[in-house]
């Protein structure tokens, strides 16, 4: 049986691949719960880095999720509305903005801190505030929410769509709600996750951007597998999974699209 | 059914100029009475959707154009507000709603009660006969049952008028046949003003209570389907509809002398150059009968009901006659041709 053999030649070639990506992860974890990682897992299992990572970076973590949402909702607020008249307006002027929205990814980040800390660094109100490193994260995102959000609206006859709604009675307001943006819901699912992670786990411009006020996870992991044990290290990236996780299932869930029950007449006098 | 308030339609000086300099429709003057049905028919790029789309406000006419809806300018009133309905070639049903709630969209935005949305919707699930389909998602449906969906939405809201551009375009020609006759039922049961567009001169003969031949952003002719057909006023209207013969002569003393023979025709005016008639105001005649033109058949086609004979007569074109005489005919062979002078068309 060729084919079987075939089959099981992928099958233990997939399993392996997937063991070298998986495998580092759970030793990372691991190292986090041991009582002494150079000792081995003899040494015990704890809570002890953990709790430790807890009481000394939590509030990394939730300045990290903070501004990882803040900056959701600006990319939002932004970038639907932006790739909607992207998507409605096909002339040179529309065309030439799409590919300027790349520019802020193809500039390196350090590049990108280094215009904003030379341009708004002496506002020190600002400068010291979350919202600084907020400002470079959605410089930095945007451009993927009105990538992913647009490729959707192209994919769809958005115009023809429109013209039925408001052959109906809508008005555009009721159309956006009610037809756009449930119709890009795809779009704006895959370019919210892409921000939320890139904004989390941002560390070239955010560690120029930051100050000892507003420390972000993972600059305050770099600081930690440099400065301390590597268990605290391991540590502190499984509390950062832990915490990440819950948040883009549930991003993932909001997002699921939900078609409304018709029932008939006939069958409420049951 | 006989629910809704029909309406009618005028177009005053309408022209369209595309923003690229296409110049889509010359100035247009139409009326259409509440109740009927009127069917645009032409080629494609004549205009037809242009026409429409003016008349349901997805388009401006060019300054000076006007829409009148029961004589009423409508012309600033942008599309939400005109109460018609409207069935587009690709459906445009909505992806993200079921059957159902696509039929209930223009009941909701009117702000109807959810219990009456509910009734309405069941009605016409029921009229188009896709209550099965209720909870399926557009994508789940062929495409006869998107074309009933997209009716059913269209008429739930109870327009003044519905519009309808080449709806079944889309579809395989057994299945257009099947909803051409639902669409004609539905139109005249529901006694709405109803504007059909299609390139299909079949399509138009069926539905239309008048047609308008469109050419070029021009109106070509106006009229019911019989006229149309039996007097068409240009070149342009008796090609595009139906199968026309064409016989070139001259007319003598009532006679018209062509190269196939002398056609004894007392009415003839004196300057007729050209003559034409459709296939089936000629036939082949019997053995012994007397004959006015002759003529050699080039094919024949045998359909079953009847045969369809091209005879060379030394003209451009072979003439198209239609025979239901139980015989064979054969390549080559020589037949004597009569024609009914009251289908002379001369233009
Ligand atoms: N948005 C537009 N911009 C420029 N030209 C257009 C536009 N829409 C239609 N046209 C042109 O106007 C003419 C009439 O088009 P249309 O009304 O769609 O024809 P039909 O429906 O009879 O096929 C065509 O030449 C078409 O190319
Ligand atoms: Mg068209």
């Amino acid at each position: 049986m060729r084919t079987k053999w075939l089959f099981n030649l992928q099958l233990g070639f997939t399993l392996l691949v997937c063991a070298f990506l998986i495998v580092p992860v759970i030793l990372s974890i691991m190292a986090g719960l041991t009582v002494n990682y150079l000792v081995g897992i003899e040494s015990g299992l704890t809570l002890r880095w953990v709790m430790e990572v807890w009481n000394g970076y939590r509030n990394t973590i939730f300045l990290s999720i903070g501004i990882s949402l803040a900056c959701l909702v600006v990319t939002l607020l932004i970038g639907i509305p932006t790739a909607y008249v992207l998507a409605r307006r096909q002339n040179a002027l529309a065309r030439a903005i799409e590919e300027l929205l790349v520019m802020p990814v193809a500039v390196p980040g350090l590049a990108t801190a280094l215009a904003l800390i030379v341009t708004y660094g002496s506002l020190s109100g600002f400068r010291t505030s979350w919202t600084f490193i907020l400002v470079g994260h959605v410089l930095f995102t945007l451009p993927f929410m009105v990538r992913s959000v647009l490729a959707v609206l192209m994919a769809i006859d958005l115009n023809t769509l429109e013209e039925g709604a408001s052959s109906l009675g809508a008005g555009w307001w009721r159309r956006f709600r009610d037809i756009v943006l449930p119709n890009c819901r795809a779009g704006i699912l895959a370019g919210s996750l892409m921000v939320v992670t890139l904004s989390m786990g941002e560390f070239n411009m955010t560690w120029l951007l930051h100050t000892p006020f507003t420390k972000t996870l993972p600059v305050g992991l770099a600081d930690a597998y440099a400065s301390l044990r590597l268990e605290v290290g391991s540590a502190y990236t499984l509390v950062f999974f832990l915490m990440i996780m819950p948040l883009l299932l549930a991003l993932q869930a909001f997002a699921q699209p939900r078609l409304k029950k018709y029932v008939p007449e006939d069958d409420t006098h049951e | 059914m006989s629910d809704i308030n029909p309406m009618s339609i005028a177009l005053k000086n309408c022209a369209k100029t595309f923003a690229d300099g296409t110049k889509a429709l010359e100035p247009l003057d139409l009326a259409i009475n509440a109740g009927e049905t009127v069917v645009f028919l032409g080629p494609s790029g004549c205009g037809k959707t242009t026409t429409l789309r003016i008349i349901a406000g997805l388009e401006e006419p060019d300054a000076g154009g006007s829409v009148l809806f029961d004589g009423q300018d409508v012309t600033q009133i942008p599309i939400e507000q005109r109460n018609v309905g409207m069935v587009f070639q690709s459906y445009a049903l909505f992806p993200n709603m079921s059957v159902a709630e696509n039929i209930g969209y223009g009941l909701k935005i009117r702000r109807m009660p959810a219990a009456q949305v509910r009734t309405r919707v069941g009605e016409m699930l029921a009229m188009m006969q896709i209550e099965k389909l209720a909870n399926r998602r557009i994508d789940q449906l062929s495409g006869g049952q998107r074309q009933r969906v997209a009716l059913a939405r269209a008429i739930a809201v109870r327009p003044r008028a519905l519009l309808l551009d080449e709806p079944l375009t889309a579809l395989d020609a057994k299945l257009r046949d099947t909803l051409r006759l639902e669409i004609d039922t539905l139109l005249r049961s529901l006694k709405i003003t109803a504007i059909y567009v299609t390139h299909d001169q079949a399509e138009a003969m069926a539905l239309g209570d008048r047609i308008v031949v469109m050419e070029h952003g021009r109106v070509a002719q106006i009229g019911a389907p019989r006229d149309i057909y039996q007097k068409p006023a240009s070149r342009f209207v008796a090609d595009f509809i139906g199968t026309m013969n064409r016989l070139n002569g001259a007319v003598r003393n009532g006679v018209f002398t062509c190269r196939a023979g002398d056609l004894p025709w007392p009415a003839a005016p004196a300057d007729a150059s050209e003559i034409l008639f459709r296939p089936e105001d000629i036939r082949v005649t019997e053995d012994g009968e007397p004959s006015t033109l002759r003529g050699r058949i080039a094919s024949a086609f045998f359909l079953g009901d009847r045969t369809r004979l091209f005879v060379e007569v030394g003209e451009r074109q072979p003439l198209v006659v239609e025979s239901t005489a139980r015989r064979d005919f054969s390549h080559g062979e020589q037949v004597g041709l009569a024609i009914d002078p009251r289908g002379i068309v001369i233009l």
